[in-house]
């Protein structure tokens, strides 16, 4: 591969989502421009036709209804950067040399295994909630609760979100990797509070500080890794590298290793949904719109967790592998039982998933403690599925939210008679989630809870399965009740089953995933392998 | 410079840091906080300007400068800008400001400085194997630096007034750069930019959300946040 071809493909996944953002944010300008320049014809902001490329806003059309081709068109426009970064992922994992990792940018920006699997993760559960985005944004429009820059403002947010994981992925230089996952929590906070309402403003303040809190203790953790490096004779310009840190990090000062891991894990744990800085998570992703729900709970917590495996792998190297293992099992067995009890009394059902994907993190987390090469495949694939499901489940409950007007589980009832469609992809998200087989969530739990009884950690599996079963009970028996029984009286409701086809898709993936990986197996071993497996 | 004049003057302004901190802590009036959150971010340039002349880095000067006036000079004038705007919307009528006034802290003032205390002991004991790994001037002053990530911990947790927990949020990042400067005179440049921005666009996410909470709720008081529990 020439330098120029890396250059560009490693560029790519940040600059495109980046460059759309830039667009929609200009949209969202002119729009706001045009506002000020007719207060009075406009004094509500009024819905107006919207440029897909340059933000034309068309005034001379008198009332434009809501909802136009244009607008259309633009929330289409996002599907772009999602493409764009699947292709650089499936670019990446084709031409991948069978040896180590592509840089570019002065290795700032470095691509292995792992990068390739999260890359094409996060272009697939963003091609989900950027094809649901516009049905979402349809019902918002309708029920003018949104306008074209309400509207240009959250696809650009959106974007901007993208770009921000996409870096936090690929970037090599540990401090960069910091930036971008503080950097999902700004953007985002804005999309929590999208809404406006008492609640949503309360989830976003909550997150903010919550995690900004929480992120912060990573970066601490950051300078002592920082500092334990230069004292170990590393130059300034790569002390915090990550391939040359995993190279001598048997040099590390041990103590001060061992004091930054546990703030490293702490603070991207906060990030990845994990106790003890865990309660942002069921507020901010119940608030949030359904596709950013979506994007929060299928790949942020899975990106930010990324950023533990590879500090796990210099701290391996430095202390031994006993220190994080004690610390990630304790961490994960305390995030699953918590989730299981709350799962037990919950009565909203985007709170419901949102515990669920705490209740999934700590399984991932239970991977990364056992480290056998077993359970760091299966983490891996178990990212994979639980993005690509919990996905679909949150753009469901979106619809669902459209149509029934709540997020009370006792007031929704008969979900299959009343909209088959949604109905029918809300429950088998939530079967996949449950780990049935065909999905691919029962290869990797099983997977883990195998190599837990492997590598002699069979009582921490054994209670994980407890815990599980818990969680299954309630998740099932709370699903079924809303998808089972007679609908109301007045079936008056159309299931979008345009809007229907991205989470048919993204469950179809779930399950090839669940039966076999295909040509995707050389790269999810390869990845296993970067993260050193031992 | 001599040596022990450097070491004198280090130890003054990371003293200095510390001491702010407490105040902080003392101090009711959100103003006076703000005020005093400021001349923290003086001694925190200090710190930096010192290590920089120390090791004739002349590139830490500038950081130094930067750091002043982003901490003493932007983000103060972002929160006083959100206390105006807070007094500017407050009903003539009522009586008391309540919403300047950290009125009902969980913690009260005397049992906050006992805290403080007890936690920079805490700094001390845990940054133990982080003086003994390089001692010198600077990392013996390092302790000062996670006393202060403490104490914004403390502030975050216990305030109640919006305003008061951005404080708390800052005071944990001072301290963190704090930290970073005596251990290892500065993370890279490019980090030490990406952390400033982050956390001047942390801050303005903050206040547009204190907008849009008094917008909501009619108060900045973060106990009215419960809607959302389990």
């Amino acid at each position: 591969m020439t330098s120029l071809t890396t250059v560009v493909l490693l560029t790519t996944p940040v600059a495109v989502p980046l460059a759309a953002a830039g667009g929609y944010m200009l949209t969202s300008l002119s729009q706001a421009a045009a506002d000020v320049r007719e207060p009075a014809r406009s004094p509500v902001r009024q819905p107006a036709l919207v440029g897909a490329a340059g933000g034309r806003v068309d005034r001379a059309a008198a009332a434009p209804p809501p909802g136009g081709d244009g607008t259309r068109r633009a929330d289409w426009f996002g599907l772009v950067s999602p493409l764009a970064v699947i292709a650089c992922g499936a670019v990446l994992a084709a031409t991948r040399g069978d040896d180590e990792a592509v840089t570019a940018c002065g290795g700032l920006l470095r691509a292995d295994a792992l990068t390739v699997w999260m890359l094409l993760v996060v272009g697939a559960v963003a091609l989900i909630a950027c094809a649901t985005a516009p049905s979402y944004l349809a019902g918002e429009r309708a029920a003018a609760r949104a306008d074209a820059r309400s509207t240009a403002l959250f696809h650009a947010l959106v974007q901007a979100f993208l770009a921000a994981m996409c870096l936090a992925v690929l970037t090599a230089n540990l401090g960069v990797l910091w930036v971008a996952i503080e950097a999902t929590t700004i953007v985002t906070a804005f999309l929590v509070g999208h809404r406006r309402t008492r609640t949503s403003v309360e989830a976003a303040w909550k997150y903010v500080v919550i995690c900004s809190a929480g992120i912060a203790l990573a970066f601490l953790g950051t300078v002592l890794i920082y500092y334990a490096a230069r004292q170990a004779g590393i130059s300034e310009a790569s002390a915090l590298n990550w391939p040359t840190l995993v190279d001598r990090a048997g040099q590390l000062d041990p103590d001060v290793t061992r004091l930054g891991m546990t703030l490293v894990i702490l603070g991207f744990g906060a990030k990845a949904g994990l106790v003890p800085l865990h309660a942002w998570l069921p507020d901010a992703h119940s608030q949030a719109p359904a596709p950013v729900s979506a994007l929060m709970s299928g790949v942020l917590l899975s990106v930010a967790f990324t950023a533990i495996l590879r500090y796990q792998v210099i701290a391996d190297a430095a202390l031994g592998t006993g220190y994080t293992r004690t610390l990630l099992t304790g961490i994960a067995l305390l995030t699953l039982a918590l989730a299981a009890a709350l799962l037990l009394a919950q009565r909203d059902y985007k709170r419901m998933l949102a515990y669920s994907s705490m209740e999934h993190m700590s399984l991932i987390a239970l991977g990364a403690a056992i480290g056998s090469p077993l359970a760091r495949t299966a983490l891996l694939l178990h990212i994979a599925g639980h993005g690509l499901a919990k996905a679909v489940a949150f753009c469901a409950s979106g619809h669902i939210l459209h149509l029934t007007r709540t997020t009370r589980i006792g007031r929704v009832r008969g979900l299959l008679a009343r909209a088959p469609g949604v109905g029918g992809v809300f429950g088998l998200a939530v079967v996949a989630l449950l780990a049935f087989p065909p999905f691919s969530l029962f290869a990797s739990e099983l997977g883990i809870v195998r190599a837990g009884f492997a590598a002699r950690m069979g009582w921490a599996a054994a209670v994980a399965l407890v815990l599980v079963l818990i969680a299954f009970a309630a998740l099932a028996a709370r699903t079924a009740r809303m998808l089972l029984g007679p609908g109301p009286a007045a079936c008056t409701d159309e299931s979008p089953a345009t809007s229907l086809w991205p989470l048919a898709l993204g469950l179809v993936a779930c399950a090839a995933l669940g039966i076999a990986t295909g040509p995707l197996t050389d790269l999810l071993q390869d990845a296993a392998q970067a993260i050193g497996a031992r | 410079m001599s040596e022990s004049l450097y070491t004198q003057l280090l130890d003054l302004a990371c003293g200095a840091f510390l001491l702010a901190a407490v105040v902080i802590l003392w101090r009711r009036e959100l103003a006076a906080i703000v005020r005093i959150f400021a001349l923290q971010g003086i001694a925190l340039a200090a710190v930096a300007a010192l290590l920089g002349v120390h090791e004739e880095r002349w590139d830490l000067v500038v950081v130094a400068v930067g750091i002043g006036v982003m901490r003493a000079g932007v983000l103060p004038y972002l929160m006083h800008r959100a206390l105006a705007a807070q007094e500017a919307g407050r009903d003539p009528y009522e009586t008391g400001s309540a919403e300047t006034r950290e009125t009902q802290p969980l913690v009260n003032v005397a049992a906050s400085l006992l805290t403080a205390a007890a936690l920079t002991l805490l700094a001390y004991a845990v940054a133990q194997p982080l003086t003994e790994l390089d001692p010198t001037p600077a990392t013996q002053a390092l302790p000062v630096g996670l006393a202060v990530v403490l104490i914004g911990f403390f502030v975050l947790v216990t305030r109640r007034r919006a305003l008061a927990q951005v404080v708390g949020f800052l005071l944990l990042d001072n301290g963190i750069t704090a930290t970073a400067f005596l251990a290892t005179t500065g993370v890279p440049l490019i980090v030490e930019l990406g952390v400033s921005f982050d956390v001047l666009l942390a801050v303005l996410v903050l206040q547009l959300l204190t907008t849009r909470m008094r917008a909501a709720f009619g108060t900045t008081d973060i106990d009215d946040l419960r809607e959302l529990h389990d």
